[in-house]
């Protein structure tokens, strides 16, 4: 146990070495800020790695989540931008309103609008999750729900141009906080921040797994009933973990407007929804690493491929969901754990279990 | 009062296409609980098949007719390859499957741009389908939509007939009930859930070949409605027809009539939503399949 705690510790600090202190020297403001954005679409990995990779709950509307907090982020931002009493910029240009939306005037306070970034998809995800799982609805009942609660959203948005910009979103930022956001320096900064609050994420996402809640959720993963028949309730364990990853991907996705500088339909509805899932199937979908890494190699894959070759890049990413999910569903962490068990066998015979479905446990 | 008929009648007819799309979901998803997510690009299929038969046989009326028995062999080919390739493999893990064929639509849809180019083709309608039928001068219903309540109806007879009273359907039903014992019984389960898949993915090309005479066809038309039939048969239940035929007409008139009070947008939430505190009130659906298994 001891030298489990050493060796996460280590871990964390070559991590943060990596993140902190060769990156930044290492990449051109250019690339590091693409650093920055990979790195948000990893912070929803982690939140999907422990509903989905632990809790067996594959939600496929995390978009929603993203945006909601990316979306209050922006609103905050555009007021800011605007001025006190101002209305932004977007919408004096459509002229429908005379006057802010009462929905939008709270988030002119960075004391309001900051934590709704987190708490307002942690809200949608206690309300839906709360009806879904205590009615018992689930596997796939529960990801075609979430998968619709993604389409309606971005429908929504696309709806109401007037007051959320519609399709092109919400997006010509000028300030974050007081900063200009044109400074490479200041771009500087919001990467930092990203990094600092992914190595968070990580070590909140490792105390909850290896925690006896994290257990909880295994075995409710693995077999509700039983878990039922012990006296607890599963509704509430599923609960937690569907919760805890909608505040992680909103907290991506409020970092993420000031990274990469736009939010709109297009960055949360179903594709992107099911894109943030194949990130997290490629790297490992129970282990911690696993999806924060290869949610970054998936999102560098797209970028480096789709513009040079559009139709390449479709199909590979269509192989990748076959192949990887059909063939390899413990991930690259799945061959990586086989090398290390290949290279120094267990002292003790590892128990036989009938259906290894998903990669059973991971202990680093 | 005609506009609550007429509003009546677009839901029915919305309800209609829906009913189409879902019904072979009903047979692949309520039956089998695979989650096929590459049924929309089977339904893209069957409309590019209208298109490509276009090329061949220029009466619009006939091509439309030979359409049919037509685009249900494509989709229904690509059904079976699909199940024999990749689905047979994964009966265990039904969420894996569903991240599956979505890779799968995702090949098929980029497949579909190289073939037939990004941009939406239409096709053309036969003259008979094109006209109205006037009831009063308020009332007005048009042929085309018509024409697709009806054949979401003959298909829906056409299935229960085949399910109730064909060797097929009886094994269909067996292997839905109790597998095991279907299997001990002598039913061969695999062959029957390639005949199964091959039904559902058959009805997909039908529905794509009446989406034809909605409007252009494209390489993305199949994820737009894909969702919504899912939805229907999530709220039908599983292994139930009947469900699943009176869901997407509720349905339907629901989102029309949301549609018509307020906009698009709000009404898809409102579909959403309602579908949501319909699972509260029955949460595997308006008819459930009774088993001794736990639920």
């Amino acid at each position: 146990m001891r030298s489990l705690s050493w060796r996460a510790g280590a871990g964390f600090a070559v991590g943060a070495v990596l993140l902190f202190g060769v990156a930044p020297f290492a990449l051109s403001d250019f690339r590091l800020s693409l650093l920055a954005k990979y790195l948000c679409l990893a912070m929803v990995a982690v939140g999907i790695g422990l509903a989905w990779g632990r809790g067996g709950l594959l939600t496929l509307g995390q978009g929603v989540f993203f945006g909601l907090g990316g979306y209050a982020m922006a609103m905050h931002m555009k007021l800011a931008d605007a001025g006190p009493g101002e209305m932004p910029d977007f919408m004096q240009l459509y002229g429908q309103l005379d006057a802010l939306p009462w929905w939008w005037r709270p988030f002119a306070n960075p004391a309001f609008a900051l934590p709704a970034t987190v708490l307002l998809p942690m809200l949608v995800a206690f309300l839906l999750g709360s009806l879904v799982f205590r009615r018992r609805v689930r596997g796939a009942y529960f990801a075609i729900l979430s998968q619709a609660l993604a389409a309606a959203m971005a429908i929504l948005l696309i709806g109401q141009q007037g007051t959320t910009g519609g399709t092109n979103g919400l997006t010509d930022f000028q300030g974050f906080f007081g900063y200009d956001l044109d400074d490479p320096v200041n771009q500087r900064m919001v990467y930092f921040i990203v990094a600092g609050v992914l190595l968070l994420l990580l070590a909140i996402a490792r105390q909850l797994m290896r925690s006896r809640y994290g257990e909880l959720l295994v075995a409710v993963r693995d077999s509700e009933e039983r878990v039922r028949f012990l006296g607890y309730n599963p509704a509430n364990v599923k609960l937690v973990a569907y919760v805890t990853a909608a505040g992680m991907a909103g907290l991506a996705g409020a970092l993420f407007v000031p990274a990469v500088g736009i939010i709109n339909p297009a960055l949360i509805g179903i594709v992107p929804s099911i894109e943030f899932v194949i990130g997290v199937a490629v790297g490992g979908r129970a282990s911690l690493l696993g999806p924060v890494l290869g949610a970054v190699a998936v999102a560098w894959a797209k970028t480096t491929l789709s513009e040079e070759f559009p139709a390449a890049w479709t199909y590979l990413q269509g192989l990748l969901f076959v192949l990887v999910v059909a063939f390899l569903p413990g991930g690259l962490a799945s061959v990586v754990r086989l090398l290390r068990r290949r290279r120094r066998p267990p002292p003790d015979p590892a128990p036989v279990s009938p259906a290894p479905v998903v990669a059973q446990e991971v202990t680093a | 009062m005609t506009v609550i008929v007429s509003q009546l009648f677009t839901g029915v007819s919305i309800g209609a296409v829906l009913l189409l799309i879902a019904l072979g979901l009903s047979l692949t998803f309520g039956q089998m609980g695979v989650i096929n997510m590459a049924h929309g690009e089977f339904i893209m299929a069957g409309a590019y098949t209208v298109y490509v038969l276009q090329k061949v046989i220029t009466g619009a009326g006939w091509s439309l007719l030979v359409a049919l028995p037509l685009a249900f062999a494509v989709a229904g080919a690509m059904g079976v390859l699909l199940e024999f390739l990749l689905i047979r493999r994964l009966y265990a893990r039904p969420l894996d499957t569903l991240l599956v064929t979505w890779g799968v639509s995702l090949i098929l849809q980029q497949l579909a741009r190289d073939i037939f180019g990004a941009p939406n083709v239409q096709t053309r309608a036969p003259d008979a389908l094109t006209g109205n039928i006037k009831i009063t001068d308020d009332l007005v219903l048009s042929n085309n939509r018509l024409f697709i309540l009806a054949l979401a109806l003959l298909a829906v007879v056409a299935l229960t007939l085949v399910l109730r009273f064909s060797s097929l359907g009886r094994r269909i039903r067996a292997v839905v009930q109790n597998r095991d014992l279907a299997a001990v019984s002598g039913i061969p389960t695999g062959r029957v859930d390639r005949l199964t898949f091959l039904i559902g993915s058959g009805l997909a090309g039908v529905a794509g070949v009446a989406l034809t005479l909605l409007g252009p066809i494209g390489p993305t038309m199949g994820t737009n409605v894909i969702i919504d039939a899912f939805l229907v048969v999530v709220a039908g239940g599983i292994g139930h027809l009947k469900g699943s035929v009176i869901v997407a007409f509720a349905l339907g008139t629901l989102q029309s009539l949301v549609e018509y009070s307020t906009t698009v947008s709000v009404a898809k939430v409102g579909v959403f939503v309602a579908i949501v505190a319909f699972l509260q009130w029955r949460p595997q659906g308006l008819f459930t399949l009774r088993t001794r298994s736990l639920a």
